[in-house]
C-alpha cells in the first residue's frame, strides 16, 4: 500500500513540477503586459472617524450631516433598502422629526389603493424602509447610462477599505493623468465613464456627485466643503452598515474584562490544584535510583526527614 | 475504561444512587471527563485543543439554532433576513450572527492546531488509528458544514463559492455534470440548492456531535497520548482528568475564548470577505472568487494544476484536492516509525516544520489573487505537500535513528523540569491527588 500511495504522490508531484516549469517558461518567454489598472490604482486615503477603534462612538452631529448629504445628493440614485426611517433614532432624531422625515421623503412607498385595489403609492411611515429611487434595476439602468447604482446600506462593509474607500472615491474624481495616456494609449476613459484612481478599474459610471463647496447647507452651520461632505457621508454609511457599533464596542469591552478576570481566577485555581500534583511526582514511589537520590537531596534541603 | 486504577464512580447522594442503578449516565460522564479518567500527567498546552473544539462545537450549535429561528432560506429573502432582520432588528441578533461567523473561523483554528498536534506527536499511530480516522471524518463533516453555512447569507461570495465548489464535480467525465445538477437541484445554485444547503447545514453539526462521541469513546480505550509518546506504565504516570485537566483546560480555554471574543466584538468582519455584503447576483462574477480562509490551502492545490497531462488540468486539480485530505486516513500506515513523538525524531521534526511552512504558503497562495509568480510558488508548495506525506514520511520512518526515549512518563517529568525541584510535602498527599505507589 505504501508503494501505491508513494506512486500516487509522485505522480501528483511530477505533474505539479511540469506545471511549475511550463508556468515559469511562459512567464519568461512572454511576461504579462503591465495593466493601467494595476499601475495607476491607488489605495484609499486615510480617514479618521470617531467610530474607529475599540472604544469608538458615533459623532451624532456628523451622522446627521451625513444623512443630510445622503438625502439631498446620494438618494437621487442610490437606495438604502436595509435601513428603516425608525432607525434614524440612532442619529438622535426625535419620533416627531422621524415621522416628518418619512412623510416628506421624495419617493413614496408602493401600496394598494384601499378603495379600488389598484396599485398606488402612499407617504412613508417611520416603520417603512427607505424607498428606493428606482422601481427596479431596469429602471435604474435606463436612467443611469446602463449602470445600476448600488444600494448603500452595507457599502462600507462591502468594499475593501471601508469608510476610507468611500471618502477617497467621493473626493478622487480627476482628469486622466497624461502619463497614463502616454503609457497606455488604449486605456483612455470611455465616454460616459469618469476617471477615479480609487476605483478598481479606474473608470467609474458615477459622475462626481459632490462638485462644489456649499452644495448642501448644513443645518448645524458647518461649512460644507466637498471634503467635509465626503467625510460626513462616509461616517453616515458606517452607521447604516453597522448601526449597533456602539453597543458592540461596549459589550465587547465588558465581555473582555469579565473574561480577563475569569481567566486569571481560573489560572490561580489551576496553579493551586497542580501545586500538589507536581510535588507528589517528586517525592513518592520507587523511581530510578538517580531520581531517588535527587528526591532525598531535595528533602534534606527542606529539612524534612524522609 | 482504560486503566485498572481508574477510580470507580461513587454516588454521593441517595438520588444519585437511585439514578445510577437505573440509568448510569453520571457514571459514564464521570468515567469520560471526570475523576474516573486517568490522563498522562505530562500533557502540555497543545493537548487543550480537543477540549476547546468541543466548546466551539457547542457555541456553533447554540448560536446556530437561534439564528435559524430568524433566517429565511429563500433566494429573495436570505440576504435581507441576515443583514436587516438579524443584524438590526432581532435583539442581540448582531451578536449571535458575529459570534456564529467568527465561531466558525475559530473552530477551524482550533481544529488545525489539534490536527497539527496529532501530526507532530504521532497521535495517529497504533493503538489510536481509529481515533485519528474518526477525527478526519469530523474534519470532513466540518468542511461540508462550513461551506454550506457560507452559502446561506446569499451574498456574492456565497453564490459564486457555491458555483465554483459544486463545479468540482463536473470535472469528472460522464457522471460529473449530471451529478452536479443532481446535487444542486438545478443548473446553477438557486432556490433548490439554498433550501437543501440550509437543511444539511442544520443537520450536519448533530452528525458531527455523534462522531465526536465515537472519537472520544475510541480515545478512552487506550487513553490519551502524551508528549513523550511513551505508554502509561503505572498509576504514577497519570492524574485523574478532574480536577487536574479540567483546571488546566479550563484556564487556557478561557484565555483562548478571550481572543475569540476580542475578534468577534472588535474586528468581526476581519476574517470574512467584503463581497459577501453584496447580494448574490448570478450575472456579475466577482473579480476574485475565494473561499473562506480555512479552505485556502486546498484551493491553492486545486488551482495549481495548469497543464492538461493525459487528463484535463481541472480533473487533476480536483483529484489532487480530494487526495490531499484522503491521504490523512492512510497516515497510520504510511508512517512506520515505532516512535510516536516528534520530539524524539530529529529528521521527522525538521520535515514537520517544513510542512507547517508549506501549508501556510499554500494558504497564502490560495487566498491571494492569481499572478504568475504566486501560481509557481503554489505549484512548488503543492508538490512538496504530496511528497511530504506520500514519499518523504515513509522514507524517513524507515531510515531515521530516533533519540533514546525516557523510561517512563514520570521519569520524563522529573528530568524535564529539574529547575522546578519542588519542596517535599509539608502536608502529605492531599485528598483527591493520586495515590502513591510504594
Amino acid at each position: 500500500m505504501r508503494f501505491i500511495l508513494g506512486f500516487i504522490g509522485s505522480v501528483f508531484a511530477v505533474i505539479l513540477l511540469i506545471s511549475f516549469f511550463s508556468n515559469l517558461a511562459t512567464y519568461f518567454q512572454s511576461p504579462p503586459a503591465p495593466l493601467a489598472a494595476e499601475e495607476f490604482h491607488r489605495e484609499p486615503k486615510p480617514l479618521a472617524l470617531s467610530s474607529d477603534g475599540p472604544f469608538g462612538k458615533f459623532d451624532k452631529r456628523q451622522l446627521q450631516r451625513g444623512f443630510q448629504v445622503y438625502s439631498e445628493v446620494c438618494s437621487a440614485c442610490h437606495s438604502l433598502k436595509l435601513v428603516a426611517f425608525r432607525d434614524l433614532k440612532g442619529l438622535g432624531y426625535t419620533d416627531a422629526e422621524i415621522k416628518k422625515i418619512a412623510s416628506d421623503w421624495k419617493t413614496q412607498v408602493p401600496s394598494t389603493n384601499p378603495d379600488t385595489g389598484e396599485p398606488s403609492t402612499r407617504k412613508a411611515l417611520p416603520s417603512d424602509n427607505f424607498p428606493a429611487p428606482f422601481a427596479n434595476d431596469i429602471a435604474a439602468r435606463a436612467a443611469n447610462n446602463n449602470a445600476v447604482p448600488p444600494d448603500l446600506s452595507l457599502m462600507v462593509k462591502a468594499r475593501e477599505g471601508g469608510a476610507a474607500y468611500v471618502y477617497s472615491l467621493l473626493t478622487g474624481f480627476q482628469n486622466q493623468p497624461a502619463e497614463l495616456l502616454k503609457k497606455f494609449p488604449d486605456a483612455k476613459t470611455p465616454p460616459g465613464l469618469h476617471y477615479n484612481p480609487y476605483f478598481a478599474n479606474l473608470n467609474l459610471a458615477m459622475p462626481p456627485p459632490l462638485t462644489s463647496n456649499g452644495q448642501v447647507t448644513y443645518a448645524d452651520g458647518t461649512p460644507a466643503t466637498v471634503d467635509q461632505m465626503a467625510k460626513d457621508v462616509a461616517a453616515f454609511l458606517v452607521w447604516t452598515a453597522e448601526p449597533n457599533l456602539e453597543a458592540r464596542h461596549a459589550a465587547g469591552t465588558a465581555a473582555a474584562i469579565f473574561l480577563l478576570f475569569a481567566t486569571i481566577l481560573a489560572y490561580l485555581a489551576y496553579q493551586q490544584i497542580w501545586h500538589d500534583a507536581k510535588r507528589i511526582v517528586r517525592v513518592t514511589g520507587p523511581l530510578e535510583p538517580k531520581n531517588q537520590a535527587r528526591t532525598r537531596r531535595a528533602k534534606a534541603k527542606e529539612g524534612i526527614a524522609g | 475504561m482504560s486503566f485498572s486504577w481508574a477510580k470507580p464512580y461513587e454516588p454521593k447522594s441517595a438520588f444519585m444512587r437511585w439514578l445510577d442503578q437505573r440509568l448510569p449516565l453520571p457514571r459514564m460522564v464521570y468515567g469520560a471527563v471526570g475523576g474516573g479518567y486517568p490522563v498522562p500527567r505530562n500533557l502540555n498546552y497543545w493537548w487543550n485543543f480537543g477540549f476547546l473544539a468541543g466548546i466551539f462545537l457547542t457555541i456553533q450549535i447554540l448560536t446556530g439554532i437561534v439564528l435559524a429561528m430568524h433566517y429565511a432560506a429563500t433566494t429573495d429573502g436570505a440576504f435581507t433576513s441576515v443583514n436587516q432582520l438579524i443584524m438590526r432588528d432581532v435583539n442581540a441578533g448582531w451578536l449571535l450572527r458575529y459570534a456564529h461567523m467568527n465561531g466558525a473561523s475559530f473552530f477551524f483554528i482550533v481544529i488545525y492546531i489539534h490536527i497539527f498536534r496529532g501530526l507532530y506527536y504521532g497521535s495517529y499511530k497504533a493503538p489510536r488509528e481509529l481515533v485519528w480516522m474518526l477525527g478526519m471524518v469530523i474534519y470532513l463533516l466540518m468542511m461540508a458544514t462550513a461551506f454550506m453555512g457560507y452559502v446561506l447569507p446569499w451574498g456574492q461570495m456565497s453564490y459564486w463559492g457555491a458555483q465554483v465548489i459544486t463545479g468540482f464535480f463536473s470535472a469528472f467525465p460522464l457522471i460529473g455534470e449530471p451529478l452536479r445538477v443532481w446535487l444542486l437541484g438545478g443548473y446553477a445554485p438557486d432556490q433548490a440548492a439554498l433550501t437543501r444547503f440550509f437543511s444539511l447545514h442544520y443537520l450536519l453539526p448533530f452528525v458531527i456531535a455523534g462522531v465526536v462521541i465515537l472519537h472520544i469513546w475510541a480515545l478512552h480505550i487506550p487513553g490519551s497520548g502524551n508528549p513523550t509518546g511513551v505508554d502509561v506504565k503505572d498509576e504514577r504516570d497519570t492524574l485523574p482528568f478532574h480536577p487536574f485537566y479540567t483546571a488546566k483546560d479550563g484556564w487556557s480555554s478561557l484565555a483562548f475564548i478571550l481572543l475569540y471574543v476580542l475578534v468577534t466584538y472588535f474586528a468581526p468582519n476581519y476574517l470574512g470577505h467584503p463581497d459577501n455584503y453584496i447580494p448574490a447576483n448570478p450575472l456579475a462574477t466577482p473579480a476574485h472568487i475565494v473561499p473562506e480562509w480555512y479552505f485556502w490551502p486546498f484551493y491553492a492545490i486545486l488551482r495549481s494544476f495548469t497543464v492538461d497531462f493525459i487528463l484535463p488540468a481541472k480533473l487533476w486539480g480536483v483529484l489532487a484536492m480530494f487526495m490531499s485530505i484522503l491521504l490523512m486516513f492512510f497516515l497510520p500506515w504510511i508512517d512506520r516509525s515505532p516512535v510516536r513523538s516528534g520530539s524524539y525524531r530529529p529528521v521527522f521534526k525538521r520535515f514537520f516544520w517544513l510542512l507547517v511552512v508549506d501549508v501556510v504558503i499554500l494558504g497564502y497562495v490560495g487566498g491571494a489573487p492569481i499572478s504568475p509568480w504566486r501560481t509557481a510558488l503554489g505549484q512548488a508548495a503543492a508538490a512538496y505537500y504530496f511528497l511530504h506525506f506520500l514519499v518523504i514520511l515513509p522514507l524517513v520512518s524507515a531510515f531515521e535513528t530516533p533519540l533514546p526515549l525516557p523510561k517512563s512518563i514520570t521519569d520524563s517529568v522529573l528530568h524535564g523540569e529539574e529547575a522546578e525541584a519542588a519542596p517535599a510535602g509539608q502536608k502529605g498527599p492531599r485528598r483527591g491527588s493520586v495515590a502513591t505507589a510504594g
